[in-house]
């Protein structure tokens, strides 16, 4: 079978998707967990949590039957407490720190603690925050994905009133669009968004592309600041040979599709090979296998030792039958009618460490060829380079330069934070770039010229 | 292996457990089912007045997701016709009469109710009766049950009465609810009451629902001071019984250890303080008869490991351990050490030596696990940090004498020696 979509049943669909991280099912059981927490001082989770959620505070306040106060505290340092909970790769952050881990014993399931807290405040939309009167401050926002959202609460909170330009027609950026589908559905994305708006003084405009419909040059005009938390573009390029065949495809436009049409719709090969492993490359193999892919190979340049992804992380590609080619970078996509039909790959070895301390691979001059139908793209992710060059953004490589954590650009008010400015990091990380950008911002539109 | 054969006054049970005076020894089909499950003895529920219970009757005090660490009852003596126990105390006692039978009565405040209700009870081969002085809740207000036990001299008057009828042993059990047990304990023992038990329930309220704003347990939209027991009340019956091994009079009989008791280091611990039995209830409400396992076999292996061979050999060794404060040696000092390979880093020994005792331990910061260290020139030996350190021994307190001798803090002040300067 060639590349083709709806391959399976319908009931197979719904179970291969379905929440990979269930919640509790019952209190009593989310409060065993609860109770199992130290309650540490300075405690390790919360260090490692990039938005430093006061973890061992909100699981005591699980265990004092106060889950308003619980949700608060999560919020409070990362609205996006919600989503989090189901994508953050915990493993390396807040579990990972758990002292449990130091007792050789099962880390407290923070994540779904979280969950817990977040779920019931969502459902029953508890308006845990309360505004500011507004002070007639403005401040646009581009992109309402995690570091837009983030920026946008905190400011509002404090009474400015904000405006999101969206250049899809909602809101979530990655989470909504660039992540697996069994870690966070569609719906959820969209009561994430609405319970985060409902704090009031915060308007989303649909459909807006900086660059299209809208001036960096006239936001700063009509605001008296503005934040870019516009993300990454498409996958990077492979630059080799037969990248136009049809079946190669780029990871994001695959989970976009994904994410944005029913799962039946979305066409997958018979024998993929998915180039990269990062969490979208990860994303893209699993949910490649689940739509009824035959086999699908995680093609990666180094070793399991360099790979960005989490052991987790790979552990589900590998349960769900994702095989692994270690050491192979692709040097050619060969196709029959212009459709892929290889990919050969030069075998590497690791040489002597680079600039980021990982070792980089070097060619051995043999190769290998895997015979696949499809490749998918998610070597990481292309900055919107064009962009910061219109607007006369001092950038590298197209990632957006900013001063220290404030998010401050070359452009006096205007501030960026998120994939933009790091090049593709985890949802946590965008959100707390958003909190402290909306902090700069604070500070820039209340200090008097 | 260790022999747990008790003997109490001649009463003889294979093991020094009784079920106390409750609902789990009120009728035949339990007590039957308890012996089965291998409790050494029952102390049969209260019999005496006619009285009628409520419902809803228990409450309890749950703590950090763990259910009943206190637990709390409104429930009278035995409400069952006094005819119908006596059977059915006669029947278990032919049916086992390896088991101790204790019967705990509570009659009218005169003579005649309670030789009549002594007489019916020898009647039906029990081994020994036990004296309700104690129930705070429903008889106090008819002159009965923790009513007697609070005024050493009516519990004296009632022991008399009793002494007269009564041909096999007498237990007097003592309330809680008192400044102290030794008063009424005396008085039953210059009385002629053979043995003592202790403690009965503590007046409680066991909490207030948040919702009705009615205490527990509720009645119809109200409630009443319940009588507290379970694992909470442990260290305060270890304490009254200590005072009653420690008294001239009252340390002559043996005493009946009650309070709290819901594994054998429990068991161990009040034998340790002078009880001859142990007697259980909370634990048996809770758990279920089955616990009596792991109890006889966790202090048959205690002993072995101790070397003890029968209960007596143990019987009352830490009493003369308790002493007043003025004794204790003032040159004794410890000091905290931290085991830096067992340490899981999660500072809430130095939280709470910082905020709750002597800001004694070192913190230095890592990320994200900070490296704690003791101050040992600043730490006091409190314990502290040793008590909520989650890791088995990775915080031991290590001996540092200030000086050879032992030194009270009465001679301290008789050397005119100096006081801390901080």
């Amino acid at each position: 079978m060639p590349i083709s979509n709806n391959r399976l049943p319908q009931a197979i669909y719904q179970e291969n998707f379905q929440d990979i991280h269930p919640p509790f099912e019952t209190e009593d059981a989310a409060l065993v967990a609860a109770n199992r927490c130290l309650f540490c001082y300075d405690a390790p989770c919360t260090k490692r949590c990039p938005t430093g959620i006061d973890v061992p505070k909100f699981i005591q306040q699980i265990t004092t039957d106060n889950l308003k106060g619980s949700a608060r505290t999560i919020f409070l340092s990362n609205i996006m407490g919600g989503g989090c909970s189901r994508v953050c790769p915990v493993e390396k952050l807040c579990e990972g720190a758990c002292v449990y881990n130091l007792m050789e014993e099962e880390a407290i399931p923070i994540a779904r603690l979280q969950r817990y807290a977040t779920d019931r405040a969502m459902r029953e939309k508890w308006p845990l925050f309360i505004r500011k009167p507004s002070t007639g401050q403005k401040v646009a926002i581009v992109g309402a994905g995690p570091a837009g959202l983030s920026c946008a609460h905190v400011l509002s909170r404090e009474g400015i009133d904000v405006t999101i330009y969206e250049r899809e027609a909602k809101g979530g950026g990655l989470m909504t669009y660039g992540i697996a589908a069994y870690k966070v559905t569609p719906e959820f994305c969209e009561e994430e968004v609405e319970y985060i708006l409902s704090v009031g003084g915060i308007e989303i405009r649909y459909q807006q592309e900086l660059g299209r419909n809208i001036s960096l040059r006239v936001l700063r005009e009509q605001y008296d600041a503005v934040f870019l938390g516009f993300g990454v573009g498409q996958a990077r390029s492979l630059d080799i040979p037969g990248e136009e065949l049809a079946g190669v495809v780029d990871a994001l436009s695959f989970i976009y599709t994904i994410r944005s049409k029913g799962f039946s719709e979305v066409a997958v090969g018979d024998h993929v090979a998915v180039i990269g492993l990062g969490m979208t490359a990860i994303d893209a193999a699993t949910q490649a296998k689940r739509l009824g892919a035959a086999e699908v190979t995680l093609v990666y340049r180094r070793t399991e030792a360099e790979m960005p992804c989490t052991e987790t992380e790979l552990n589900i590609a590998r349960l769900d039958g994702c095989r692994t080619v270690w050491l192979a970078a692709p040097a050619e996509i060969k196709g029959i009618d212009g459709k892929v039909s290889q990919l050969v790959c030069n075998l590497m070895e690791l040489g002597v460490p680079g600039p980021d301390g990982r070792r980089s691979p070097r060619p051995t001059g043999e190769t290998v060829t895997l015979e696949v139908d499809m490749v998918i793209k998610a070597a990481g992710q292309i900055p919107f380079e064009y962009l910061a060059d219109e607007a006369g953004l001092e950038h590298s490589h197209g990632s957006i330069r900013v001063d220290g954590r404030d998010g401050a650009t070359n452009w006096s008010g205007v501030f960026a934070g998120g994939d933009c400015v790091n090049g593709g990091k985890e949802v946590v990380d965008a959100v707390q770039a958003g909190k402290d950008a909306a902090a700069a911002i604070l500070r820039y539109i209340n200090t008097p010229l | 292996m260790a022999d747990l054969h008790t003997n109490f006054l001649g009463i003889h049970s294979p093991n020094p457990y009784w079920l106390a005076s409750a609902p789990p020894t009120d009728k035949l089909v339990n007590v039957l089912r308890a012996f089965e499950a291998g409790w050494g003895g029952v102390v049969w529920k209260t019999l005496g007045s006619q009285v009628k219970n409520v419902s809803s009757r228990y409450s309890a005090v749950d703590y950090q997701g763990s259910r009943v660490m206190g637990f709390n009852n409104i429930e009278l003596i035995s409400d069952r016709p006094l005819d119908i126990n006596l059977k059915e105390i006669r029947e278990c006692v032919r049916l086992f009469p390896d088991r101790a039978m204790i019967v705990s009565l509570m009659a009218d405040n005169d003579q005649a109710s309670w030789t009549e209700l002594i007489k019916k009870v020898e009647d039906t081969g029990a081994h020994g009766l036990e004296l309700n002085f104690g129930c705070p809740h429903g008889m106090t207000e008819r002159g009965m049950g923790a009513a007697v036990g609070q005024d050493p001299e009516i519990a004296r008057l009632v022991v008399e009465w009793v002494m007269e009828a009564a041909s096999i042993p007498v237990i007097t059990k003592l309330t809680p609810n008192v400044h102290s047990v030794v008063p009424t304990g005396r008085a039953a023992v210059e009385a002629g009451s053979q043995a003592l038990s202790l403690i009965n329930t503590i007046q409680s309220v066991t909490g207030v629902d948040l919702d009705s704003f009615v205490p527990n347990p509720n009645v119809g939209g109200k409630s009443t001071f319940g009588g507290y027991c379970g694992p909470a009340v442990k260290p305060i019956a270890l304490k009254m019984l200590t005072t009653i091994a420690q008294d001239p009079v009252t340390s002559r009989v043996p005493v009946s250890g009650i309070g709290g008791i819901s594994t054998w280091k429990d068991a161990a611990e009040f034998m340790l303080l002078g009880a001859t039995s142990v007697q259980v209830c909370t634990a048996a409400m809770k758990s279920g008869f089955r616990i009596i396992e792991d109890m006889c076999e966790g202090l048959s292996n205690w002993m072995d490991d101790k070397g003890f061979i029968r209960t007596t050999d143990f019987i009352g060794r830490s009493v003369p351990t308790l002493t007043h404060w003025e004794d204790l040696d003032i040159n004794f000092h410890i000091v905290a050490q931290i085991d830096q390979n067992k340490c899981i880093h999660c500072g809430l020994c130095y939280i709470a030596c910082e905020d709750g005792s002597h800001q004694s331990i070192r913190l230095d910061p890592g990320n994200p696990y900070n490296t704690y260290t003791i101050k040992e020139e600043e730490c006091v030996g409190c314990n502290l940090c040793q008590i909520v350190c989650p890791v088995d021994s990775c915080i031991t307190m290590v001996e540092q004498r200030k000086g050879p001798e032992y030194l009270n803090w009465k001679e301290w002040q008789r050397r005119g020696l100096p006081l801390n300067d901080h």
